[in-house]
């Protein structure tokens, strides 16, 4: 344990950059998802390509995704939006479903009820759709903030630095504190995430019962 | 006033739900659409406020094709409630029944003092204002439904099925409710159900329609019970349409008897028949006793409630029930505060009924006539 009294500022630098990795595509990848959960939705014919594209996506290893970046995006082999791109593209496969399914879950009548009392498409969207959806989607965001969180580490393999540098660093060396401190703190971040996703679901869905947290 | 001219609606499967009707639902007036599963009632009320398109015909609204409104701005004039109210889950009962005002873009004091306004209307607490809509019984639902509706006091409303998903009871709270509100406020109403008995009581005009989509028969509930116009209508309209076809028929003036009342708490010693009606302070009835089965006074355990109570103002319908479910087969006839007036026996009420003419085909004459002043 001193390992990780000596290193506690380093350890703090990576879980800062993890945070970044994972959080940031989580974002973006809710951005993107949601006009594409919308669109499979919409218009019943894409949902199938849609789903099972974004399926497909989701099984392209990690480490492929880090190293084929660069040459796509034409960015430096050491950038971090190599990794934040690849992890949003992550994050929308995940989601575009989720978002999809959230929608498809409000009630019909509801829909039918707004309307018929002259909501235009995108009011109804975003104050009807969306906010009954949320439940649903905060379960799936859930799911991926974690997957997020575990897939991130790899990037150290192509020399990004962020807490899996902890366990590669630790590997290398032989040193078990430092890959248990690694473990340990990615574990800490994804409930951190995990929570507060929680916790915004909470404050946006006051109208659910309080012990559903409906996951 | 809405309406629909030569409509048909055709799926692309070649189903037809609506066959080439035509009729007129007068303005102020509550035209209910009425018939089996199938029978297009609910694809024609969604075509009104064009949630669906039909293929061929026209509908309009005082006179205008709906085909050539803003759907959005038409839908926001029409009021609309549906079976399982469909309310917002995650909106309060006061923002579900600020929806459309807001919609309208009006100012937030106003849209909280309407929505008030109507709740107390629809006769619910204020303290429900701030529930939200999972909190509160199937027929609260409904009532914030309809207030709902009206918020924006729209002179058109439709209304599909609204009262079908709750018990007889609260169903009949709720359909008296709906008829006092209509009676101050005077709506265009469209009102589908698959229940006969609830379109006879709140229609002023019922559409009878078959499946396929075929209209068979339009006229006033009255008329209608008495001269349905196939075997189809006469099916539908059910097997006591006789005896409720009384409900329209106003009382005439009825022979009653005068009978002897006592009070709570007075003895039955010395009363020789078989019966007596027991009265309150105000001489409102409260039930029957046999003198021959009690001793010492009346209390109100002892009382037998089975009667009903008929209001000589009412129905004919009503005083024969009255006669008929009274244990002593004298009906109770009260005035319009509930006094007693005296009793009434079947035989007298159905000679009533035997002197009392039907509805019969000028009433039919008179309300064909006053169709092509409506359609203009």
């Amino acid at each position: 344990m001193t390992w990780v009294s000596d290193h506690w500022n380093e350890i703090f630098t990576l879980a800062r950059s993890h945070v970044w990795l994972s959080g940031l595509p989580l974002i973006l990848g809710l951005v993107i998802a949601l006009p594409l959960g919308w669109a499979a939705r919409r218009w019943s014919r894409i949902y199938p390509v849609l789903i099972s594209t974004s399926g497909l996506l989701y099984t392209i290893p990690s480490l492929a995704l880090f190293i084929i970046m660069p040459i796509i995006l034409g960015t430096q082999v050491l950038d971090p939006v190599n990794v934040v791109v690849a992890m949003t593209i992550y994050t929308v496969a995940l989601l575009v479903r989720t978002v999809a399914d959230g929608l498809g879950s409000v009630p019909d009548h509801v829909l039918q009820a707004a309307r018929a009392m002259g909501y235009g498409g995108l009011r109804r969207f975003v104050g009807v759709e969306l906010p009954l959806a949320v439940p649903v989607i905060a379960a799936g965001l859930r799911v991926a903030a974690v997957s997020n969180v575990s897939i991130v580490s790899v990037a150290s393999l192509v020399g990004i630095s962020q807490l899996g540098n902890l366990m590669t660093d630790g590997y290398a060396r032989l040193i078990y504190s430092e890959i248990i401190a690694g473990l340990v703190a990615c574990v800490v971040l994804a409930l951190v995430f995990d929570g507060l996703i929680l916790l915004a679901q909470r404050l946006l869905t006051p109208w659910l019962p309080a012990q559903g947290g409906r996951a | 006033m809405i309406r629909f001219d030569g409509v048909t609606k055709q799926y692309p499967d070649g189903t037809v739900a609506v066959d080439d009707l035509t009729l007129t639902a007068p303005t102020g007036k509550i035209t209910v659409l009425v018939g089996p599963s199938g029978c297009g009632k609910t694809t024609s009320l969604r075509m009104i406020n064009r949630m669906i398109e039909p293929t061929r015909g026209t509908i309009s609204l005082d006179g205008q094709d709906t085909a050539r409104m803003n759907e959005a701005e038409m839908r926001r004039g029409i009021g609309y409630v549906i079976q399982h109210a469909g309310l917002f889950p995650h909106r309060t009962v006061l923002d579900n029944v600020g929806t459309v005002p807001r919609l309208l873009g009006w100012d937030k004091k106003e849209i909280r003092e309407r929505s008030r306004e109507l709740l107390d209307r629809v006769g619910l607490a204020p303290e429900l204002a701030d529930r939200y809509p999972s909190q509160l019984s199937g027929g609260q639902q409904q009532r914030v439904g309809v207030a709902r509706a009206l918020a924006a006091d729209p002179p058109v409303m439709l209304m599909d099925e609204p009262f079908s998903a709750v018990d007889p009871v609260v169903r009949d709270q709720l359909q008296d409710v709906f008829l006092d509100l209509q009676g101050e406020l005077g709506k265009t109403i469209v009102f589908v159900t698959h229940d006969i008995d609830e379109a006879i009581k709140l229609g002023d005009q019922v559409a009878v329609l078959r499946v396929g989509g075929k209209l068979a028969q339009i006229s006033d509930p009255a008329y209608l019970l008495a001269h349905p116009s196939d075997d189809f209508v006469a099916d539908f309209v059910g097997r006591d349409r006789g005896y409720r076809s009384l409900q329209f028929q106003p009382s005439p003036k009825l022979p009653l008897a005068h009978e002897r009342t006592l009070l709570v708490g007075e003895s039955t010693d010395g009363m020789s028949s078989a019966w007596a009606l027991v009265v309150d302070n105000e001489r409102r009835p409260l039930g029957w006793v046999e003198p021959s089965r009690v001793e010492g006074p009346v209390t109100t355990e002892m009382l037998h409630r089975g009667g009903t109570v008929a209001r000589a103002s009412g129905s004919l319908r009503g005083v024969l029930d009255a006669a008929l479910s009274s244990p002593a087969r004298r009906g109770v006839i009260v005035d319009d505060s509930g006094s007693l007036v005296g009793t009434v026996r079947a035989h007298e009420v159905l000679s009533l009924i035997e002197s009392v003419d039907r509805p019969d085909e000028d009433l039919a004459d008179a309300f064909a006539e006053s169709e092509p002043e409506t359609s203009r």
